[in-house]
């Protein structure tokens, strides 16, 4: 154990790397899954092992082959993404078991190594953006997991999947290139890609090259909110989750989003944050301009959508607009709302894309209208659905309602009445398009084609049902949630200049 | 003039930025999808320069260590774009095979043409 | 047991009742008699904190912290436990009911039924201990969630309809003004525990606090404070033992109990006093008083006619409360028992006239006193208390708060009770005169073959509960001694 302990950070992204390799030469979809799930087991474990490290003394910096920062690559860890880190591979364990008998039948017969073999590798990708100390490496990770994400989405059943993947890797492939150029101007200007080194140089060298400075932020900004779909950023988003398989769509609104945000995060408050007064530019208006807009735009967009998974998608956008907010807003409440939010939304939207899964699987449909009285055929599935509905509403007693709370005080501890008052506008849409689901799904009569449907296997309801109690318990028990996204905020909050 | 001047002096970011913008606009403009790849391609070749220019060091010698000189170039940018052609060449055959992909199951590897027989359907 | 003890059980009781009302669904009789036991549990464990309660024991139970300095917890105070009276009791009274008004007309989904009901008890004891604002929030959203289940009961378009109304109204006036003054309360006073005094004395003035005030009060969209009522005649497709836990066993009075709440313990009624906000407070109440009943007076379904009002009388609490005397909270607190026990009383005969000989229009009930004498007998109980008579429990909150009214000289709130005892003669009289003093129609609705009383469970209990407004009017110790020790005499 001795041996292994002072690795974990490493062995954090090699399991799942050389395990995407494995999965892929298998070929066989049994050992294949077997290996993916052990994968995914794993992982939390050694997130875990690494949060209770990070809690207890302190942020990790590990050496990659023993070269020393600012010259070798590093990988450093804190509370923040020690906490993004257990999110990631928590949502991946519970997840998993309710892959096998979605992915083979929405993935089909002879894709399935390749599937578990991208999935992997898209895990590899996240893990290593979010534990790299390293702007460039972030990059690279950024890439493996982007590619492996546009492979997923296209394994869709519909042929309008291929089409969705390939815009999403149009803008992927953009997003991830201004992330590059920004980060470009950072080297020109600083010499160096540490992101803990950079935080220390750009300081100095704000007086003279301001204007480059700028532009690296812009660039950087712009390429990671197109990566976590923030409004108007986000039209990849709704068609690639509402094609893609459907437990590849609850994977990635679970953890793809969400290590972008994180990424986003760290560049404000542990990069340019640091560095330069971030108040002496426009930055934070903007994204608080364009989140209330994500919020209330496409909070409205989804009430009209006829499919249930392109309007969870547009949700998606919605909700990320609050994560986005708090950000923009940066004070120790809207901050740790916005963390908070990042964990929750990722749990609860996982929840209600695997729904929408398992109806998939048991309905062969995810158009509304088809979807009638289908509460009454698969009880335990909507039952689940509706939890986590509640807490996209922002229920008390949902997770949902802890991160809005946080936002709510956040905005109003600031003054700030317009954003706290777009807060609760779109929770009430939220309301509007979560009731109209739960209307049609509960309250309608059963159409007859729906007769033969009903709740569907045990490994897939598991994963489901846990996900759904999770939104409750978090709801509940915030000790774990809030207490390390308060930690965390105050530490990122502290360092600003 | 000095306007100019700079401009001149700057040559190789005016390439760059050249590069970047044609291919932006390829990938915006054009409806075919092998063309928006190619934009995409030369608008992270761009960065490639981007890169590799600074590295440059006017007087310097090729980063090996020799008691004869006393600059040299700065081989770092290098290294860094070799992992990003990797990334681009990656990001370039995965955009095509899509591209067959899309066009075993519409026929067409035009935009519009796609979209509208998804709409018909 | 120790009260601690006594208060964890009170709130445990109905969902634990919750949990086992499916165990039977096949079971009728077995699936009742868990209603009804958990009722009856209920309703002696809280009367066993009675004791401790007017002893001085304030009783607390904090169940966990959910975010730093805000906990899920529980405390016994004497308007709580008020409230957690009239609940439990009329659980009893209700389940008895219902058990007849679901069996008669055959109603589909029973079991759901009793689950959604006894999950809504649970949350109405949540609100009335509720320790903090956020407790009771919770439970107040949660008591909206399992009843909205009680209100689309039918499944038809009309009920589906009115059942969005129902949710948007009481998620929406919730989430949209009630959590942003709940957050803001916290963001100013750095606390959301219900104190003595208030505690926002001195945090803020002038404009803003009436601002605030505005989001509580209409914020708590279940006191059906104008605008936010639309949401009551709505409901009313719902079954009738649903209406009951509607307007008198729970859902209503969760609201005006948390207006009281909200005044009495987050603002202080001195606080209010000095900042002048007495007057719009009657205005806002009396207006929706006075037009509630000319509303009423218009209308020919009964419970429609009920329903408004209910809304009349809701906003009676919150006079009571906006006079800022003493002796007009005491009353505006007794109003809530008073308005309770006379209200379901109401709606459980005009749910008998529908079981028994399905009527539901004002102009159909032309001799039915004569048919069903207790049904009607107890609904001019109802009726009287409603207006204000004696013998009847609404006479002495009425009295307190016209007391108290004149104490302070708030002439507008003299007036506009003055008005609207005329106006609620005006429509519940007719009624009443129309039903044992008109000749019965002959033979023209068809009913002939339809005679009596609705099953008895349902006479057995609308007469219990028109008892009990009697009762309370000669008896009125308990409610009256909680009240005052509301105000700390």
């Amino acid at each position: 154990m001795s041996a292994v302990w002072p690795h974990l950070p490493v062995l954090q992204v090699l399991i799942p790397l050389f395990g995407a390799l494995l999965a892929g030469l298998l070929r066989r979809p049994t050992p294949a899954y077997v290996l993916a799930t052990a994968v995914s087991w794993v992982a939390p474990l050694i997130a875990g092992a690494l949060l209770w490290q990070v809690v207890q003394t302190g942020p990790i910096s590990y050496h990659i082959g023993g070269w020393a920062p600012p010259w070798g690559i590093e990988y450093r860890i804190d509370v923040l993404n020690a906490l993004v880190l257990v999110l990631v591979t928590a949502v991946g364990a519970v997840i998993m078991p309710f892959a096998r008998l979605s992915v083979a039948f929405e993935v089909g017969e002879g894709r399935e190594a390749w599937f578990y073999c991208m999935y992997l590798l898209c895990l590899t990708g996240l893990l290593g953006i979010t534990v790299t100390g390293d702007a460039f490496n972030a990059f690279v990770f950024l890439e493996i997991s982007s590619l492996s994400s546009y492979v997923l989405i296209a394994l869709g059943h519909d042929r309008r999947a291929l089409l969705s993947s390939f815009q999403y890797l149009i803008m992927g492939t953009i997003g991830a290139t201004f992330y590059v150029i920004g980060i470009g101007l950072l080297y020109l200007v600083t010499g160096t890609l540490n992101m803990a080194d950079l935080a220390a140089r750009l300081g100095p060298a704000w007086a003279e090259h301001s204007r480059a400075i700028v532009a690296a932020l812009a660039f950087v900004t712009v390429g990671i909110s197109l990566k976590l779909g923030l409004f108007p950023l986000h039209v990849w988003l709704p068609n690639a989750y509402a094609y893609a398989p459907s437990w590849v769509t609850a994977f990635l609104a679970g953890t793809a989003t969400k290590v972008a945000i994180y990424l986003l995060v760290r560049f404000y408050f542990s990069i340019f944050g640091i560095a330069i007064d971030l108040r002496l530019l426009p930055i934070a208006d903007v994204i608080i301009v364009l989140s209330l807009a994500a919020m209330l735009i496409a909070s409205l967009v989804a009430v009209f959508e006829a499919n249930l998974k392109r309007l969870l998608a547009y949700s998606s956008v919605a909700q990320i607009g609050y994560i986005t907010l708090g950000i923009g807003l940066a004070n120790q409440a809207a901050l740790t709302g916005a963390l908070v939010h990042v964990v929750n939304h990722a749990l609860m939207k996982a929840a209600l894309f695997l729904a929408a899964g398992a109806i998939f699987y048991r309905a062969h449909t995810t158009e509304l209208k088809e979807l009638a009285g289908i509460g009454r055929r698969m009880p335990l599935t909507i039952a689940a659905f509706t939890i986590a509905g509640l807490g996209l509403v922002g229920t008390p007693g949902t997770s949902g309602f802890i991160s809005k709370w946080y936002l709510m005080v956040g905005a109003l501890g600031a003054g700030q009445w317009i954003p706290a008052f777009v807060i609760v506008a779109s929770s009430l849409i939220a309301l509007i398009y979560v009731g109209r689901v739960l209307e049609i799904v509960w309250m309608r009569e059963p159409s007859a084609q729906m007769a033969a449907v009903g709740d569907p296997p045990l490994s897939m309801l598991l994963p489901l049902v846990v996900l759904s109690l999770a939104t409750i318990y978090l709801g509940i028990d915030t000790e774990w949630t809030a207490g390390i996204a308060s930690m965390a905020s105050t530490i990122l909050l502290g360092g600003l200049r | 003039m000095s306007a100019l001047a700079e401009l001149v002096g700057r040559y190789n970011y005016v390439i760059t930025i050249f590069l970047m913008m044609a291919g932006l606009y390829i990938v915006v403009a054009r409806g075919n999808l092998v063309k928006k790849l190619i934009g995409l391609s030369i608008f992270q070749t761009s960065v490639y320069l981007l890169y590799i220019e600074p590295g440059k060091i006017v007087g310097g010698t090729a980063p090996i260590i020799d008691p004869a000189f006393t600059v040299y170039s700065n081989p770092l940018p290098h290294v860094l774009i070799l992992t990003a052609i990797v990334v681009g060449v990656a990001t370039l055959a995965l955009g095509l095979a899509l591209v067959v992909r899309i066009n075993e199951a519409y026929g067409t590897t035009e935009e519009d043409e796609i979209l509208g027989k998804d709409r018909e359907a | 047991m120790s009260p601690e003890r006594l208060v964890l059980l009170a709130l445990l009781l109905p969902f634990a009742g919750a949990l086992l009302i499916p165990v039977f669904h096949r079971q009728p009789n077995l699936r009742e008699a868990v209603t009804l036991t958990a009722a009856s549990l209920l309703c002696v464990t809280v009367s066993s904190l009675l004791a401790p309660v007017l002893d001085g024991a304030r009783p607390e139970v904090s169940l966990v912290e959910v975010l730093p300095g805000i906990s899920l917890a529980l405390k016994v105070e004497p308007l709580g436990l008020l409230f957690a009276l009239v609940a439990a009791s009329l659980w009893i009274v209700n389940s008895i009911y219902s058990i007849g008004y679901m069996r008669a007309n055959k109603e589909p989904r029973q079991t759901g039924f009793y689950v959604c009901f006894a999950i809504a008890l649970g949350s109405a004891i949540g609100i009335a201990f509720a320790k903090n604002l956020f407790t009771l929030f919770l439970f107040y959203e949660l008591l909206t969630i399992s009843t909205y289940p009680l209100v689309v009961h039918k499944l038809d378009a009309e009920a589906i309809r009115a059942g969005r109304t129902y949710l948007l109204l009481l998620l929406g006036s919730s989430l949209l003004l009630f959590l942003p003054a709940i957050v803001a309360t916290w963001v100013l006073a750095g606390t959301v525990d219900f104190t003595p005094g208030g505690i926002l004395a001195g945090k803020l003035g002038g404009p803003a606090i009436a601002l605030l005030l505005a989001l509580y009060i209409f914020g708590i969209g279940k006191a059906a404070v104008m605008p936010m009522h639309r949401w009551l005649p709505a409901a009313m497709v719902a079954p009738t033992p649903v209406s009951a836990l509607l307007h008198a066993v729970a859902v209503v009075k969760a609201g005006v109990f948390t207006i009281l709440k909200v005044v009495v313990f987050i603002f202080g009624i001195d606080t209010l006093g000095a900042q002048g906000l007495s007057v719009w407070l009657t205005a806002i109440a009396g207006t929706t008083i006075v037009i509630a009943s000319i509303v009423a007076l218009r209308q020919d379904n009964l419970k429609r006619l009920l329903a408004y009002s209910t809304i009349s009388q809701l906003s009676y609490v919150v006079l009571g409360v906006a006079i800022l005397a003493p002796i007009s909270a005491v009353g505006a607190a007794m109003h809530i028992a008073a308005h309770a026990v006379s209200k379901i009383t109401l709606f459980f005969a005009a749910g008998s006239l529908y079981t028994a000989a399905h009527l539901t229009e004002v102009k159909q009930l032309d001799g039915i006193g004569r048919r069903m004498p207790w049904t009607m007998g107890a609904f001019a109980i109802g009726a009287l208390g409603m207006i204000g008579v004696p013998p009847t429990l609404g006479f002495l909150s009425k009295w307190f708060i016209l007391t108290g009214a004149m104490q302070t000289a708030n002439w507008l709130a003299v007036g506009v009770i003055i008005v609207s005892t005329l106006l609620n003669a005006a429509y519940f009289l007719p009624i009443v005169f129309r039903a044992f003093f008109r000749e019965p129609p002959a033979a023209a609705g068809g009913h002939d073959h339809e005679t009596g009383e609705a099953p008895w469970p349902m006479v057995l209990a609308l007469s219990a509960t028109a008892a009990a407004a009697i009762i309370l009017f000669f008896w009125p110790e308990i409610p009256f001694s909680l009240a005052k020790l509301m105000i700390g005499e």
